[in-house]
């Protein structure tokens, strides 16, 4: 066998395993998805618009390094659509090139100017707002403040999960926003002093910790209580949802925070048309219910109903400071974190 | 003859240290990206690093390796020593249960034990029914959330490691040695802190430092008990503070503690020969306990594998049964048990071949060439799996994009993403983060045969590779068999890397716990959970009966 014979086998069986390894490349009507969401979450959503389009979704949940893989993957890579669970890893994701903006009459239409990039490189497409759970048997309030979680009157009695966590330093980086970066270290001081236990876990065992006493009042997204009090969660969640009573915070002359999921198309989108497509849909009256429904999201579409639990909290005032000007404090909290010791 | 045979040996030998350097130029591929992303610069983030992380993830650190080491050691070294030469109840159980823990995730562990502990969980439940007290208020036990939570959790379910190292060396230790000191006038204690326990180092060294490397690579139990060790700072950084260079930098510090750590040990115990001496032994006979001694040795035994196994596994049974009994099983189970199989299989198989090329270049190759690639090759469990996956994903992806433009110009058609894009990527990652499991093994497989048996294989005429065939090959069985063992356990465990690293519609039985945690609580992952637990198990129990005395090389000869 000469060389190039060699070379002509190995080649054509690399194109052979390349072919067995891609299937995706070949069918015609699809797209594909990156998502630092967790697929579950959204599957029905993405069942449905396969039913009405015919599009069929490939979806692939990464948690972390999710730019890092398109990136590297280059002009190359599947990803048509790249969705986010939280606004700041969009943001990054703008920021380094692996977007390509896009117009849409739809997607205009249906979400608020402020909720979408100017540029049409980033689409939100839910919500979810910072709430304070208060223990029900020990905490008769109807309303606080994100300012009042400093007072040293709820020392030893606060639980929250990690400051690192995208949740927490986007209210930080809000913090930092609205009062600057000293007024903020302060107030993470003073929320640092009056935690009952280490900053860890996740939102739901904020209420768990309440049931079992540990806390009289944590920091946990809306989601969550409908996952709770709804019963999917299991018995268990359930007595966890019960025993909390959730508040819509504001800031001080404020609104409330709120957590934003978005979604932009990939710059080497090979299925941009569809890519297009499916966030339209995930726009559409249908799905925005659909993300109210089973996920317990507020809608971002005007005039999409919020889930009856949720809608129970009373009504939605989402602070008006600018979503990229709090992306932009996000490192900073994440200092900020560290600097106060939050986690320790 | 004999200048024809020096030659041919300096060929062979050459090959092997030549193939021993390629593996380690792969291992190195992710670690020379770490250096390239590092080297783009952090900006303005070192000061804050090394002002308000680095001392913290410092401080973490070594208290949690210190805890693990100290537990891990104690627990290993003391259950080996007590079912290699005490006879007492349940002697023949324990000798493998105490395996049990590998199979078992730290992750999984974490969870569970946070369930066991809080205080509407059974154990807090049933005290306060038994002191009747009625506010979980009322009873105030220390928080799991927590450093010394952690070093306990981990040590518990990391001990293995040193156990079945340390419990190799005991059984293959010689009994003459020991016997002669006891006829010397030392007491038993005397005889295991003195003569037993220095001759076992080397391997409890070994197993020590796979306890640790994993203590200090875990994530997920670190990151939910609320320890800030390196690798979560890592994170932290990379994720929160979007900076890959200043993670990629804190990863290599990490990195350079631990090549130092390694290398401290190695020079701790550089000049002595430990091999030999296991030839024509017996194993020592075993010596029968009294009644409170018994329960002593059978509590030293039994709690290991209760909390690092049948308390957690319990857990996981009782969840997934009533997970099951809620929403009923996912179908999809069946496929990512398969998924997660074949890989880890897979893989295993690479890195034990792997690990073959660079312990037998090692010993054939005097020159230490072959010696620093093995050191090398081992670098890849010391990085962080999700750093480790993104180090890999650059060259790989690098290499797809080359190779696709080139088959594009000379074929007319593109191989995309070759291996990236593939599920080659993941074996590969899992192959360089496990290559230290296999290497080690073999390597100290390797140093229980004689270099006399070497020569005398040689001297009848055999070549190198029929020396490794005939005579290494069947005397390493054990060794090769039982880090197989560990790797596709491990493998089976891997999240991180799994999770980036993995194609489109691609889920293992881990990556489905961690979806099920993402989305919400991990009792709904109790059932993948309890699966990876379930395929470790087997291979766990393998491992225990391969390592009985009948199947070790040494007494192999004198049983027949």
């Amino acid at each position: 066998m000469t060389v190039l014979q060699i070379i002509r086998r190995a080649v054509s069986g690399a194109a052979f395993v390349a072919l067995v390894a891609c299937p995706l490349a070949a069918t015609a009507q699809e797209v594909n998805l990156y998502t630092t969401r967790e697929t579950g979450l959204i599957q029905p959503l993405l069942d449905s618009f396969t039913k009405s389009t015919g599009i069929k979704v490939n979806a692939i949940f990464v948690k972390d390094g999710l730019i890092e893989r398109v990136k590297a993957e280059g002009p190359n890579s599947p990803g048509d659509v790249l969705m986010t669970v939280d606004f700041g890893g969009l943001i990054d994701a703008v920021a380094q090139g692996v977007t390509q903006p896009v117009r849409s009459e739809a997607l205009a239409a249906a979400i608020p100017a402020n909720l979408r990039d100017p540029g049409g490189h980033w689409y939100a497409l839910s919500l979810r707002a910072r709430l304070v759970y208060a223990s029900k048997d020990r905490v008769p309030l109807t309303a606080i403040t994100y300012e009042e979680l400093a007072d040293a009157k709820w020392k030893g009695k606060i639980c929250i999960r990690s400051g690192q966590h995208p949740y927490n330093t986007s209210l930080i980086a809000a913090y930092i926003a609205r009062y600057g970066e000293a007024n903020a270290e302060a107030w993470l001081r003073g929320v640092k002093a009056n935690l009952a236990r280490k900053a860890t876990g996740g939102d739901r065992e904020v209420a768990r910790d309440i049931l079992g006493g540990i806390c009289d009042l944590g920091v946990g997204n809306s989601y969550y209580v409908g996952l709770m009090r709804s019963g999917k969660g299991g018995p268990d969640q359930l007595k966890w949802g019960a025993a909390i009573n959730p508040l819509l915070p504001t800031f001080k002359g404020g609104g409330t925070h709120v957590n934003i999921s978005g979604a932009a198309i990939a710059k080497h989108a090979p299925n941009k048309a569809n890519a297009l497509k499916l966030l339209e849909y995930l726009v559409s009256n249908e799905a925005q219910s659909l993300y109210a429904r089973v996920n317990y999201e507020y809608p971002v579409r005007n005039g999409a109903a919020v889930e009856p639990i949720i809608a129970s909290f009373g009504t939605l005032k989402p602070d008006s400071l600018d979503l990229v000007a709090i992306a932009k404090n996000r490192k900073l909290a994440s200092i900020l974190v560290d600097k106060v010791g939050f986690d320790q | 003859m004999s200048v024809a045979h020096a030659s041919s040996r300096r060929r062979d030998g050459g090959g092997w240290t030549l193939a021993s350097l390629l593996v380690a130029a792969v291992v190195l591929a992710p670690v020379i990206a770490l250096f390239a992303i590092a080297a783009q610069g952090s900006g303005d983030l070192w000061p804050h690093l090394l002002a308000y992380v680095l001392p913290q993830a410092i401080h973490d650190t070594a208290l949690l390796l210190l805890g693990v080491g100290f537990v891990t050691i104690v627990v290993g070294v003391g259950t080996a020593w007590l079912v290699t030469t005490c006879h007492f109840p349940g002697r023949g159980f324990f000798d493998w249960a105490l395996l049990l823990p590998l199979a078992v995730p730290t992750y999984i562990v974490a969870f569970a034990y946070l369930d066991l502990l809080h205080p509407l969980g059974p154990i807090q439940t049933a005290l306060r029914a038994l002191l009747a007290i009625d506010d979980p208020r009322g009873l105030w036990l220390p928080d799991v959330r927590s450093l010394p939570g952690c070093i306990l959790l981990l040590g518990f379910v990391l001990y293995p490691y040193v156990y079945l190292a340390a419990r190799a060396t005991f059984l293959m230790q010689s009994a003459p040695a020991l016997e002669v000191a006891r006829t010397l006038g030392a007491d038993r204690l005397s005889t295991f802190l003195r003569v037993a326990l220095p001759l076992a180092r080397p391997s409890i060294a070994i197993g020590a430092t796979l306890a640790l490397l994993e203590a200090l690579n875990d994530i997920g139990a670190s990151e939910f008990l609320g320890v800030r060790t390196f690798t979560v700072s890592i994170y932290a950084t990379w994720v929160n503070r979007s900076s890959l260079p200043g993670a990629a930098q804190i990863a290599l510090v990490m990195l350079a503690a631990v090549l130092a750590l390694v290398l401290l040990e190695r020079w701790g115990r550089r000049q002595r020969q430990f091999s030999g001496g296991s030839r024509r032994s017996h194993p020592p006979a075993l010596a029968k306990l009294s009644g409170l001694a018994s329960i002593g040795a059978l509590a030293a035994c039994g709690t290991p594998v209760l909390i690092g196994f049948i308390l957690p596994t319990t857990h996981l049974l009782y969840e997934a049964w009533s997970r099951i009994g809620f929403i009923g099983l996912s179908s999809n189970v069946v496929i990512e048990a398969r998924n997660s199989v074949l890989f880890a299989t897979a893989a295993t198989a690479v890195a034990l071949a792997l690990g073959l090329v660079l312990a037998h270049a090692a010993r054939l190759d005097r020159s230490g060439l072959a010696d620093a690639a093995a050191r090398v090759g081992s670098l890849g469990y010391a990085i962080p799996g999700t750093v480790l996956a993104v180090g890999l994903l650059m060259p790989l992806a690098t290499f797809d994009n080359a190779l696709d433009a080139a088959a594009r110009q000379i074929l007319g058609f593109g191989t995309g993403l070759l291996i990236s894009g593939s599920g080659a990527a993941l074996v590969l990652a899992y192959v360089i983060r496990f290559l230290a499991i296999s290497a080690g093994g073999v390597e100290a497989g390797y140093a229980k045969i004689p270099a006399s048996l070497d020569m005398a294989a040689r001297s009848l005429g055999e070549s190198t590779r029929g020396t490794m065939r005939r005579v290494h090959l069947p005397l390493l069985k054990p060794s090769l068999g039982a880090a197989a063992i560990l790797v596709f356990v491990d493998c089976m465990k891997e999240l991180p890397a799994t999770l980036l690293l993995r194609p489109f519609g691609f889920e293992t039985l881990a990556t489905h716990i961690y979806a099920e945690a993402a989305r919400g609580t991990y009792e709904d992952g109790a059932v993948a959970a309890l699966m990876i637990v379930l395929v470790g198990l087997g291979p766990v129990v393998l491992l225990a009966r391969m390592s009985q005395p009948p199947l070790m090389p040494a007494t192999r000869g004198s049983a027949t």
